[in-house]
């Protein structure tokens, strides 16, 4: 039987899901399944992250290299084997660095990498001009200014302050 | 923070509903690669946008490397920070930067692993309580600081496995009758086959004692906040009305033995002179299951929550105004326990 999904290989994995109260049975390549968040393989990992970092671990507890490993996230510096070792990403931007990766990973630990919740509008984005907004972005310009010497412009930025509070 | 009053739904067996949401801000390092520096630059963004903030006005900001120990063990003990935050494993110290912004049920953890961690507690099982009180201030602070969030991935954390809503709610739930009737193995390994998961009173990595779980979910991407928590809240139905059939089973088919192992529990909190803190849960499970089963009737789930939450170290150190050596702890929580039982036990 070829696989439901790209009608190519052959269907190796059977998944039933049930939705809106009926029945569907997909049959499914291992790679259509893995793309659906399906673990294939013959263990079902007991922290999902931990496997996927220990599948990365050789005997020797070391981590194996892998070409991708030298990928690094030009905002932080932070490579895809930093990532590997610790578990944890260096900034938001390392994200879409290692965005193949990620999503690949994503899919695993929890069946999908879209987000469907919230969806987030950043400060401003509603184009209404909120004075505490324009406050509090004034004060992050004035430290910024400092902090990089600029005087001049921090010596303005304090005076708009003033006038906001 | 109240703690658990015993007054929230289903108090008998659900001690207490938390919710929290990871946030991170765009344009910062994220903890792990956090410099000194750059957490401190986070909290004063924290800082000046709780100022700002409605919903935060009034509320108090708590240095953690700038307080002693034990008051950083008594934030730990009522769930407001985390160990790590803390700065309580051995040897460890509370890392520059790391705060708690508390108002009310509602608080910010500032640079745990994420910039930002909104939690919300209520009493009972009591989940879209807590969520709205949490929705309002992710809100409030979502529109003061830049929040790191991607059309894909959703808002986006340090570590990948909270990453898309941020959201991990946890009902921590008392299971005695599944835990008589051994019964709890097969509901824990059901839970893990819905993408819930289970840990001890104090979260991640702590054990399970005094038959206390805290159930949650273990996936936060691709599904809605919404679906995350009517899930959550199916299934946390299930295991209460799985923990009522197995307290009616008890009593039906060991009503002696159940009767027998409450009231002994009791005897040894009313008379012992020297408590550990794990043999305290113990027993105040046991008696628990006979507050519930209407076997003690003189005793009330307030109380009990109340022993659950000051015979810990930290607090009776507060109690006692004064430091406790670890060889003395037993003997003053067995002397509170008493005190308690005495004039709280009509």
């Amino acid at each position: 039987m070829l696989c439901d999904n790209c009608k190519e290989r052959d269907a190796v994995i059977n998944l039933t899901q049930v939705e809106h109260d009926s029945k569907v049975t997909l049959h499914l390549c291992e790679q259509c399944a893995q793309l659906k968040g399906v673990e294939t393989g013959a263990a079902v990992l007991k922290t999902p992250l931990g496997g996927f970092l220990q599948g990365m671990i050789g005997k020797g507890g070391n981590v194996l290299p892998t070409p991708a490993d030298g990928l690094r996230c030009a905002a932080c510096g932070s490579t895809l084997k930093d990532f590997r070792e610790s578990g944890r990403l260096g900034c938001g931007q390392c994200y879409d660095s290692f965005a193949p990766h990620l999503r690949d990973l994503l899919r695993r630990l929890h069946g999908s990498s879209q987000h469907v919740g919230e969806r987030y509008a950043p400060p401003g984005a509603e184009g209404a001009a909120d004075p505490r907004i324009q406050l509090l972005d004034l004060k992050e310009q004035l430290r910024r200014a400092v902090e990089n010497e600029n005087f001049e412009l921090a010596a303005e930025l304090r005076d708009r302050i003033r006038v906001l509070e | 923070m109240a703690g658990w009053p015993g007054s929230g739904p289903k108090s008998g067996i659900v001690l207490s509903t938390r919710i929290r949401l990871a946030r991170n801000l765009e344009g910062y390092v994220f903890g792990q690669r956090a410099k000194d520096a750059d957490r401190t630059a986070v909290l004063t963004r924290v800082e000046e946008a709780s100022a700002a903030s409605d919903l935060l006005r009034g509320a108090v900001t708590i240095r953690l490397d700038q307080l002693e120990r034990v008051d950083r063990q008594l934030l730990h003990e009522r769930h407001l920070v985390s160990k790590e935050l803390a700065g309580l494993d051995r040897e460890a110290r509370p890392r520059p930067g790391a705060a708690l912004v508390v108002q009310g049920s509602v608080g910010v953890m500032v640079n745990e692993e994420d910039h930002l961690r909104l939690h919300g507690m209520r009493s009972g099982f009591a989940l879209e309580d807590a969520y709205a009180a949490l929705e309002g201030l992710d809100a409030d602070l979502g529109h003061l600081l830049p929040f790191a969030f991607h059309r894909e991935f959703g808002y986006l954390t340090s570590c990948p496995t909270n990453a898309g809503t941020g959201l991990r709610a946890s009902v921590l739930i008392h299971l005695p009758g599944l835990v008589l009737t051994k019964e709890v193995g097969k509901v824990l390994q059901g839970l893990t086959q819905v993408g819930l998961t289970f840990r001890g009173l104090y979260g991640e990595g702590s054990e399970v004692v005094g038959n206390f779980f805290q159930l949650s979910n273990q996936t936060t991407l691709g599904k809605s906040e919404d679906e995350l928590l009517d899930h959550l809240g199916k299934i946390v139905r299930q295991v209460i009305e799985y923990e009522e059939q197995a307290r009616d089973v008890l009593l039906r088919t060991a009503p002696d033995e159940v009767a027998d192992k409450t009231w002994r529990a009791y005897g040894l909190l009313k008379y012992a002179r020297k408590l550990t803190f794990e043999e305290t849960m113990n027993l105040l499970s046991g008696v628990r299951l006979g507050v519930g089963l209407n076997l003690i009737p003189s005793l009330s789930v307030y109380t009990l929550n109340k022993l659950l939450i000051y015979t810990q170290p930290a607090h009776l150190a507060a109690l006692e105004g004064r430091q406790i050596g670890d060889p003395a702890l037993p003997t003053v929580r067995a002397a509170y326990v008493r005190r308690v039982l005495e004039t709280e036990a009509a």
